[in-house]
C-alpha cells in the first residue's frame, strides 16, 4: 500500500474511533445539547419569547433557533476534541498515535473531524428538537451547511490547541467557560447588534462567533447582520490560522513530547 | 545489517539534565540484545528518542539503514513498542485498541481484525476481547501491549520492562512467546529489572549508567568476567560444625546446607571432590544470586565506567 493508502486508513481509523467514543457515551454527549436546547426553546422561545414579539421581522423563536443550533455545535466540536485528545494525554495513549508513520496532520485531521462528526449528530438532534418549537424554514441549504461545517472545523481545531497546553481536567474547562461561552452569548444569539448602541455595535464586530451565527442566520432565515463575505472570511481565516497553530505545536511536539 | 545505530545520541532535558551523554550503540538484525541500567540511567529515554516519543537534542538514529531525522515514518514502521507504563486507553474494548493500532499503520479494518486475533489467542488474550483494558488483570494488561506492538508485524520490537509486577508462571510463558518471536526473526531490545529475564533471553548487553553506555559485550562473555560465584548446597547428612577447607571460603548454613565461595580458577568440580572426601555427599546445588545481577551490582556499585574505559 503506498503512503497515501496508509494515510486514508489511519485518518480513517482515528475518526472511527473518535465517533464510536462519543456514540458509547451519549447520555453524556448527545443527549444533554438535545434537553438544554429544549429549554431555551421552551424558556426563551415560547414563554419569554412571545412577550418579546418580533425581530427584524421575525418571531423571536424562529430568530434564536439558527443561534441556538450553532451554539450546540460550538460547544459540542470543541468539548469532543478537548476532552478527547487531553485524554488521550493523560493516559498517554496518545502514544500510539507519535509511534505511528504518520505525519502530523493526519493527527489533527482526524481529532477535528471526529469533533465535527460530534458538532454534526448533536446539531442534527438539536435542529430535530426545534422541529417542535419552531416552524424551521432552509433559505439557502449551501450556506447553511458551509457554515454549519465550517465552524465545527474552527472550533473543533480550537478544542484540539486547548488540549495540547492543557495539563489538567480543569484546564479543559477554563476556555469554554470563561471564553467561549460569554462569545457565544455576546455573539447576537438572542439579539440582533442593530438593537445595540453604536459603540456595543462596533465592540460586538471583535466577536468571531457574532459572524458565524448570523451567517448561519442567513442560511436558515435569510437575514443576517453581517455580509456573508465577511462571515466567510472571518470563518476561513480562523480556521487557516489555528490549523497552521496546531500543525507548528504538533511538529514541536508541545505538551505531547520530552 | 544493522537494526538500530545509535550515533553520539544525546538528551538534555529543559531543567537541564543531561539524561544521555553522547552514546553509540549498534544492535544487529536478528539479536535478542538486552538494555541494563539502574533507574534514571538512560534507558527509557533512549527508547523514547528510538520510537519517537522523546525529541533528542543531538545524534543520529538509524532504524534498518533509515535514519529518523531523514525519513521518520520509515524508521516507525519498522519499530514496535511495550512501553513501561500501560498507555492505552483504558475504556476502551481489548481488540479495538488492537486493530486501532494497526489502523494507524495503514492496515485496514478487516486486516487488522484478523491479525489482532491471531496475537490476542496467541497470548491468551482472545476470551477477553470484548472487555475494556483497565478491567485486565496486571500481567493481561502487559501481555495486550505485547499484542498491539506485533499487530504490524514490526521488524525491531522494544519492550521496556515487560514483564514488571507480572507473577513466575506468565513471566515464563511470556519469555516463551518472546524467544519464539524472536526465532521468527524479530529483532528485539529488551530492558529489565529481572537480570535473570536478560540472562536467560538476550544474546547481547550493554549496561548504560548515568547516560553513558558502561559496557557493551556478549552475553556469555560478560558472565565470564565473573571472578567469583556464590553457590549453596544442600547436603544429605546433618553437619555440626565443617571445619576450614583450603582454597574455598565456605560456611554452614544450617544442618543440611552450606554456601561456598568459588574462585573462577578453582571451580566447582574441586569443591565437590572436597566434600567428597570428608564424607559430605551433595545432593543439589544452585547459584546464590543471578550471575548477571552479581556482575551488574558490581558495576555500578564501582561507579559509571566510561566507554572507553572498558572496551
Amino acid at each position: 500500500m503506498n503512503r497515501t493508502g496508509i494515510y486514508w486508513v489511519a485518518f480513517k481509523t482515528i475518526l472511527t474511533k473518535e465517533i464510536l467514543r462519543f456514540v458509547r457515551i451519549w447520555v453524556q454527549t448527545v443527549l444533554p445539547p438535545a434537553i438544554t436546547m429544549a429549554l431555551y426553546f421552551v424558556i426563551f422561545g415560547k414563554l419569554i419569547g412571545s412577550q418579546i414579539g418580533d425581530m427584524e421581522g421575525y418571531r423571536y423563536i424562529d430568530f434564536i433557533v439558527p443561534g441556538l443550533i450553532l451554539m450546540s455545535v460550538i460547544s459540542n466540536s470543541y468539548a469532543n476534541v478537548v476532552s478527547s485528545f487531553y485524554s488521550s494525554k493523560f493516559q498517554h495513549n496518545i502514544e500510539e498515535l507519535l509511534i505511528a508513520p504518520l505525519p502530523n496532520f493526519i493527527i489533527l485531521a482526524g481529532y477535528v473531524a471526529g469533533g465535527v462528526a460530534r458538532g454534526v449528530v448533536v446539531g442534527i438532534t438539536v435542529t430535530l428538537v426545534s422541529l417542535l418549537f419552531s416552524d424551521l424554514e432552509v433559505h439557502s441549504y449551501a450556506v447553511t451547511f458551509a457554515v454549519f461545517v465550517l465552524t465545527s472545523v474552527l472550533f473543533a481545531t480550537a478544542g484540539f490547541i486547548n488540549a495540547v497546553y492543557a495539563n489538567s481536567f480543569d484546564d479543559i474547562s477554563i476556555v469554554p467557560t470563561f471564553v467561549l461561552t460569554p462569545l457565544t452569548y455576546l455573539g447576537g444569539v438572542f439579539y440582533s447588534i442593530s438593537m445595540l448602541p453604536p459603540f456595543w455595535q462596533t465592540v460586538s464586530l471583535v466577536n468571531p462567533v457574532l459572524y458565524m451565527v448570523n451567517a448561519f442566520r442567513y442560511g436558515l432565515l435569510g437575514f443576517s447582520d453581517i455580509a456573508l463575505w465577511q462571515a466567510f472570511l472571518i470563518i476561513i481565516g480562523f480556521i487557516v490560522a489555528l490549523g497552521a497553530f496546531a500543525m507548528w505545536l504538533l511538529s514541536r511536539g508541545v505538551g505531547i513530547k520530552t | 545489517m544493522k537494526a538500530l545505530s545509535l550515533h553520539n545520541l544525546r538528551k538534555v532535558y529543559r531543567n537541564g539534565h543531561e539524561a544521555l551523554c553522547g552514546i553509540d550503540l549498534d544492535v544487529d538484525e536478528g539479536d535478542f540484545f538486552a538494555l541494563l541500567g539502574p533507574n534514571g540511567a538512560g534507558k527509557s529515554t533512549a527508547i523514547g528518542i528510538v520510537s519517537s516519543l522523546v525529541n533528542k537534542t543531538g545524534g543520529r538514529v538509524e532504524v534498518f539503514g533509515h535514519d529518523l531525522d531523514r525519513d521518520p515514518a520509515a524508521v516507525k514502521a519498522c519499530i514496535g513498542l511495550v512501553p513501561q507504563e500501560f498507555n492505552f486507553n483504558q475504556f476502551e474494548p481489548v481488540v479495538e485498541i488492537v486493530v486501532n493500532q494497526a489502523g494507524y499503520y495503514g492496515i485496514p479494518r478487516h486486516e487488522g481484525y484478523a491479525r489482532a486475533e491471531a496475537s490476542l489467542r496467541q497470548l491468551d488474550l482472545w476470551d477477553k476481547r470484548h472487555v475494556q483494558a483497565r478491567e485486565l488483570s496486571g500481567g493481561m494488561k502487559r501481555r495486550l501491549m505485547i499484542a498491539r506492538a506485533l499487530v504490524h508485524r514490526p521488524r525491531l520490537l522494544i519492550l521496556d520492562e515487560p514483564t514488571a509486577g507480572v507473577d513466575i508462571e506468565i513471566r515464563r510463558s511470556m519469555w516463551e512467546f518472546l524467544r519464539q518471536t524472536n526465532a521468527e526473526g524479530t529483532t528485539i531490545i529488551l530492558t529489565t529489572h529481572y537480570l535473570e529475564e536478560a540472562e536467560s533471553l538476550c544474546r547481547n548487553i550493554a549496561i548504560i549508567n548515568k547516560g553513558r553506555i558502561a559496557e557493551r559485550a556478549r552475553m556469555n562473555e560478560l558472565l565470564r568476567r565473573l571472578h567469583s560465584e556464590t553457590y549453596v548446597l544442600d547436603v544429605r547428612d546433618e553437619i555440626d560444625s565443617l571445619d576450614a577447607i583450603e582454597g574455598f571460603a565456605i560456611r554452614l548454613l544450617d544442618s543440611t546446607t552450606l554456601e561456598a565461595c568459588i574462585t573462577r580458577d578453582v571451580g566447582v568440580a574441586r569443591l565437590l571432590a572436597a566434600l567428597t572426601e570428608r564424607g559430605i555427599e551433595v545432593l543439589s546445588l544452585r547459584n546464590k544470586q543471578n550471575r548477571l545481577e552479581q556482575l551488574f551490582i558490581d558495576m555500578v556499585r564501582n561507579g559509571a565506567v566510561a566507554r572507553e574505559d572498558v572496551s
